[in-house]
């Protein structure tokens, strides 16, 4: 366990010194990261304001706290993973990767976090102007503040291991673009980007509900904002260790199949 | 003319280029598609709360969204291509070539590249902006055909002055690609009106990006919202920022003085 340790320290050593480096690179990041939720926001905000102040239980500032901390969850979750891998595959160097004596994805864990890391002032800034222009009102509840951490943790953990799982298409498929961007749309609209989840149609909910892109962002946020039920947390909690274990069963079995199909183009 | 014929040769080379992928057509229609269902799903939920958006009906944002597809499908088409393929010559120094040819530097550099799938984005915008106006069942006169037509050449010609602006910056700068790359990240907020947005947001996209005059302005000709001063200003600006465009294009041909080549 201190040997995996140590790799990860070493490996956050490394990659936010790689991160430094590439500074513009993450500001464009953040820039996408923040003008999406910053365009719903406007959108909805209008919306609440010609409808007297509220729609659909949501008042305008409760739209400003959502759009806000979607946001922060986003940031918190994201991966970049599958740009990552149809490089990797494409120019071949995946093939140095493999020939390392520990899995890659704990690399990718480690890169991963230290680019949040680096780009977490950037957020934090943006965040707060955000607060004093549009005014978001909260109101938390202690305890689904504390439960909101732990459902943040498993999230980040459940939309990594489903967009390492997509980033595997690149052993089989040389372009997949067009894969990226149907799971993209599928996101936007059942994890609570477009909307808020409770404002959606009713048939919408019930796929998000199934479906694991709610429980990777849409949960811990409601979660933080008080809107859910004891009740409806726990389930919640279920839903996403279910979803965790999935992934990680489909997981080994693409990677193990898509090492086997992988061939080093270039390199 | 010239400009004309070069766009054609250009185009030919695009076309036959692009055939020998012939499949990237059905991706590239089907990611098309797949943009324009995402943007229309997203107006029929806020929609269905509301009436009007910011004084605008829904078929009026659809209209909106149709002139957002179709400046995008011009931008990707041949402005993007050409000014990044610019951008690398004067990295590469094989920008040497192009300056001695028998042909104006700025042209032949503006149309050096042909996305042929660009024109499904000008293709879709296009029915999107037609449709809505027929669901609209106002008949769009001569005046909003003008003015559109109008608004939406100095809207074009607003976006192709900024693009090549900056990317004039890489006689002096090596990477002006990232300042691209945010445009268009910004552009994404051209498919709702820029009137919407809190004030310093909307004179950031009026004048330091100008995704207003790609989108809102020709949207508002089209459905016959559009002042004089709107008209006349944006005229006025798109003439302003293609002679300065074109001033200091010629001042970085002068500073050039070939890299490696």
């Amino acid at each position: 366990m201190s040997g995996l340790f140590d790799l990860y320290l070493q490996q956050f050593r490394t990659s936010l010194a790689a991160m430094l480096q590439y500074r513009a690179a993450l500001v464009i990041w953040l820039i996408g990261q923040v003008l999406e939720p910053l365009i719903y926001l406007v959108v909805w905000t209008v919306v609440s304001k010609t409808q007297g102040g509220s729609v659909g239980g949501f008042t305008t500032g409760e739209f400003a706290a959502y759009f806000i901390g979607l946001m922060l969850v986003n940031h918190a979750t994201y991966t970049w993973i599958m740009y990552e891998y149809e490089y990797r595959v494409r120019h071949g160097s995946l093939s140095f990767a493999l020939l390392r004596p520990v899995h890659p994805i704990h690399s990718d864990i480690a890169d991963n976090v230290s680019s949040k890391v680096v780009s977490l002032p950037g957020m934090l800034l943006a965040a707060v102007a955000l607060g004093l222009v549009f005014r978001p009102t909260f109101h938390f509840v202690p305890w689904a503040v504390v439960a909101a951490v732990p459902a943040l943790v498993l999230a980040f953990l459940l939309r990594f291991f489903i967009e390492w799982c997509l980033a595997l298409a690149a052993f089989w498929m040389t372009r997949v673009n067009a894969i990226n961007q149907t799971y993209f749309v599928a996101m936007l609209f059942l994890s609570g980007q477009v909307a808020p989840l409770e404002l959606m149609p009713g048939w919408i909910q019930t796929i998000a509900a199934i479906l694991p892109f709610r429980w990777m962002i849409a949960f811990p946020l409601e979660l933080l904002l008080g809107r859910l039920t004891p009740i409806e947390t726990i389930e919640g909690f279920a839903i996403q260790v279910a979803w965790i274990g999935l992934g990680w069963i489909l997981m080994r079995t693409v990677w193990r199949a898509g090492v086997r199909a992988y061939a080093a183009v270039g390199g | 003319m010239t400009i004309l014929r070069l766009l054609w040769i250009y185009l030919r080379v695009g076309v036959m280029n692009e055939l020998a992928y012939r499949a990237n057509f059905f991706i590239r229609l089907f990611q098309s598609l797949l943009e324009l269902g995402t943007a229309l799903a997203g107006l029929a939920v806020v929609f269905s709360y509301t009436d009007t958006l910011g004084g605008w009906r829904p078929d009026e944002i659809v209209a909106l969204l149709g002139v957002y597809f179709l400046v995008g499908g011009v931008i990707s088409v041949v402005i993007q291509p050409s000014m990044e393929g610019f951008i690398e010559s004067v990295r590469e120094g094989t920008l040497d070539f192009t300056l001695t040819k028998p042909e104006d530097a700025q042209l032949l550099v503006s149309v050096q590249a042909v996305d042929l799938w660009g024109f499904i984005d000008v293709l879709l915008g296009s029915v999107v902006m037609v449709v809505a106006l027929v669901r609209l069942g106002e008949r769009v006169g001569g005046l909003e055909a003008v003015t559109f037509a109008a608004m939406l050449t100095a809207g074009i010609g607003i976006v192709y002055a900024f693009w090549l602006i900056l990317a004039t910056c890489s006689f002096w700068f090596v990477r002006v690609e990232n300042i691209l790359v945010i445009f268009q990240s910004m552009y994404q907020a051209g498919r709702w009106p820029v009137s919407l947005y809190p004030g310093w947001l909307r004179y950031g996209l009026t004048f330091l990006v100008p995704v207003a005059f790609a989108t809102t302005v020709p949207a508002e000709a089209l459905t016959g919202r559009l002042n004089t001063a709107t008209l006349l200003g944006a005229i006025a600006l798109a003439v302003a920022l293609l002679l300065a465009s074109r001033a200091f294009w010629r001042t970085g041909i002068r500073h050039y003085s070939g890299a490696s080549a």
